[in-house]
């Protein structure tokens, strides 16, 4: 398998992974090797498989066959709630945000995997409570800041504008302390402007939170202009691996999804 | 956003609360009430502690469960052998049955967690490697039995940890209860009933919501439904274990402690636990069950074990609630646990608002005074009519108001507080991003 030039170790490590929906091969022998701080990219047509690799990785279904490996440890058949513990977060497709909770609570519920008080103290308001309490609601409230949703703490997330669900559900994922973001078409139903400021900010908080992304789209220009190394599938299967360059230039994947005229226009 | 300084919540909360009580205290004292309405004033105390158990399950968390009479039942039944024993001496000693499920709950709890902590998928491992010769189903059967016996084995030494302590304390209850002066040790007995009858309920709960809350909200309707019948036909049954819960023939006899001091204090402290626990971080993981749960399951959440506390927490209130219901009464009979009764808890927090606390109070007082209020209205011979013309006006209350009287609103102290705002950024350098997007 290529990888992608780098000199940093790898921290996810995905081989042979498979996924079969009764005779459907969803997913079929994908394999990819993110390095620390990676940013990497994994697109093709609808329904290709892209979606399925992340339910994997986050256990939502588990694998057929394969491993999936962070940091040494396998990731195939823990729970949903320990793999994020373990610090694999993501966000999805069709935004899941807690609707009837206020912008604050969203995030903060993402913070109880980090939570210093028991149910007894919890009930009664004694010990740790109010203490914890406030760094979480403060924690909470920075991750808001990064994401400039600090002034619609109070508001209830349902009645955000989209772009803001979308921001909302990334500070949420970063808020359970990641090490490996995933982020599910992004730039999703965003316009260019706001694209442009998401591609400003995937750079910004990988740096800031040393975080290793990676994420699916469809807007090659968000893909072609921030991942470092790119993934193409096409039903269930690897088709082309590399950079933006070698993506763009490689015949299977124009045929596949690409098509001539987009690439011209890159 | 400014708040202004105003009086805090709390303050007028406890003011309303105060002057409910004393007012219903005064009143029932120098008889301006008549009884009938003071037991009915207690029922509807008593029906809003089962109800916010109820919604703390369904409204908080999203679990639709028709088996809340069962752990109401429970807490009835367990809370009145305990001091019934205690008044009439029907076996001899005063605190057997005290004694006796405290012991047992203690000895599950400690069953529950040697096994727990003996992770089994580990041994399981162990024994995998070791048995290396063996193959297909012999190694399938080896390796079962051998679990199965383990499993037995903590079970028995449960049982019998259970036996010993339950020895211990009733030499203990034996010893301290009765050198208490009379009027205190009812009282302290009657919060061991009560507490007993709550743990037993919740512990319960606990069992049976493990399997069952891997099932989605309608199935598992149906599944806490029979759970629901299961204790009902236990307890027509009863007597064939238990010769005083008299079984069909209603047990008789139980004391009638109850009063409205017992109520409000319990309703108080339970409204009070249980709005604590909504604004912490567990109650807003158990929200968040309810919002979405793929959602809250990759963001951390244990929703197996927030599902399961919520219904252990529920099922403590109906418990209680049961034990006040038992000892107002002073007669129990299962007809009072069928399963058509169940509804009674679910049409309340249905009536004020599922997830709304405030709503479930109002509600239940509604709810009692709507039914008694109508037995009262009605002309002779006509009193029937009154289950005519309730869910005539429940229709059309859901029809005009889906989200119930209150929706999710809460009133003074019950309202989430207000998270303080964050003054001083932590995060640095976050200006490069922090242009308002178009």
């Amino acid at each position: 398998m290529e990888t992608a030039p780098t000199s940093a170790p790898p921290l996810l490590v995905i081989d042979n992974l498979t996924k079969l929906f009764g005779g459907l091969r969803a997913v079929s022998e994908f394999d990819i090797e993110i390095p620390e701080q990676g940013l990497y990219g994994l697109i093709g047509p609808n329904g290709a498989g892209k979606t399925t690799v992340f339910n994997m990785i986050t256990g939502v279904y588990p694998p057929t066959e394969g491993s999936i490996m962070l940091a040494g440890t396998s990731l195939v058949g823990l729970p949903s709630h320990i793999i994020t513990r373990k610090g694999v977060a993501r966000t999805f497709q069709n935004i899941r945000l807690f609707q009837n909770l206020t912008v604050l609570d969203n995030v903060r519920v993402a913070y109880h995997l980090h939570v210093g008080y028991n149910l007894a103290e919890s009930m009664t308001r004694l010990g740790r409570f109010n203490q914890q309490e406030r760094i979480q609601s403060d924690r909470a409230q920075d991750f808001l800041a990064v994401f400039n949703l600090q002034n619609r703490r109070d508001e209830i997330a349902k009645n955000l504008p989209y772009g803001e669900q979308r921001r909302l559900e990334i500070a949420r994922a970063l808020a359970t302390e990641p090490r490996v973001l995933l982020l599910d078409e992004p730039a999703a139903g965003m316009n260019p402007v706001e694209t442009d400021n998401l591609m400003e900010l995937i750079h910004f908080i990988r740096d800031r939170f040393n975080l290793t992304i990676l994420l699916i789209e469809h807007q090659m220009r968000v893909v072609m202009g921030i991942c470092e190394w790119i993934t193409v599938m096409d039903f269930g299967q690897v088709i082309a691996r590399g950079t933006a360059r070698d993506i763009q230039n490689n015949d299977r994947v124009i045929e596949a999804y690409l098509g001539k005229r987009l690439v011209r226009g890159l | 956003m400014q708040t202004l300084r105003r009086i805090p919540t709390w303050i007028s909360t406890l003011l309303v609360a105060l002057f409910l009580f004393v007012f219903v205290y005064v009143a029932n004292a120098n008889g301006w009430i008549t009884p009938y309405v003071y037991n009915v004033i207690q029922l509807a105390g008593i029906s809003a502690i089962s109800a916010l158990g109820l919604n703390l399950i369904y409204g908080f968390n999203g679990q639709f469960s028709l088996g809340h009479i069962g752990f109401y039942a429970i807490g009835a039944y367990s809370s009145a052998l305990i001091t019934k024993e205690f008044t009439s001496r029907w076996s001899g000693t005063q605190f057997s049955a005290l004694s006796w499920i405290i012991a047992g709950i203690l000895g599950v709890i400690l069953v529950i967690l040697v096994i727990k902590r003996l992770r089994f998928d580990q041994i399981k491992k162990w024994l995998n490697s070791t048995l290396g010769e063996l193959k297909g189903f012999e190694r399938w059967i080896l390796i079962s039995l051998i679990l199965l016996v383990i499993a037995a084995v903590i079970i028995v030494l449960g049982v019998a940890a259970s036996w010993v302590l339950q020895k211990g304390l009733q030499a203990l209850f034996d010893l301290l209860i009765p050198a208490l002066p009379e009027a205190i040790g009812k009282n302290v007995l009657m919060l061991l009933a009560l507490l007993a009858g709550g743990s037993l309920a919740a512990l319960v709960a606990y069992l049976v919501g493990l399997p069952l809350l891997r099932l989605n909200s309608d199935y598992f309707g149906i599944a806490t439904l029979g759970f629901a019948i299961v204790v009902y036909t236990l307890l027509q049954n009863s007597d064939l274990v238990i010769a005083t819960m008299k079984g069909a023939r209603g047990m008789v006899e139980i004391p009638r402690w109850t009063n409205w001091v017992w109520v409000a204090a319990v309703l108080s402290v339970l409204v009070f636990l249980l709005r604590n626990l909504v604004y912490s971080s567990y109650g807003r993981a158990i929200v968040s069950v309810r919002e979405d749960e793929i959602a809250a399951k990759t963001m951390g959440i244990d929703i197996v074990q927030s599902k399961t506390l919520a219904f252990a927490i529920g099922g403590f209130y109906a418990g209680i609630a049961g034990g006040l219901y038992a000892h107002l009464v002073g007669f129990l009979h299962p007809s009072t646990f069928d399963f058509v009764r169940g509804f009674d808890p679910l049409i309340i927090i249905v009536f004020g608002g599922l997830g709304s606390m405030t709503g479930t109070l109002v509600a239940s007082a509604l709810f009692s005074a709507i039914i008694e209020g109508l037995r009262v209205i009605l002309p002779q011979g006509f009193e029937d009519w009154r289950f005519v013309i309730y869910p005539i006006l429940l229709l059309i209350i859901m029809l005009l108001r889906q989200q119930g009287l209150l929706g999710t609103t809460e009133w003074g102290w019950l309202r989430a507080p207000y998270a303080p705002i964050r003054d001083v950024p932590m995060v640095s350098g976050i200006n490069s991003v922090n242009r308002e997007v178009a």
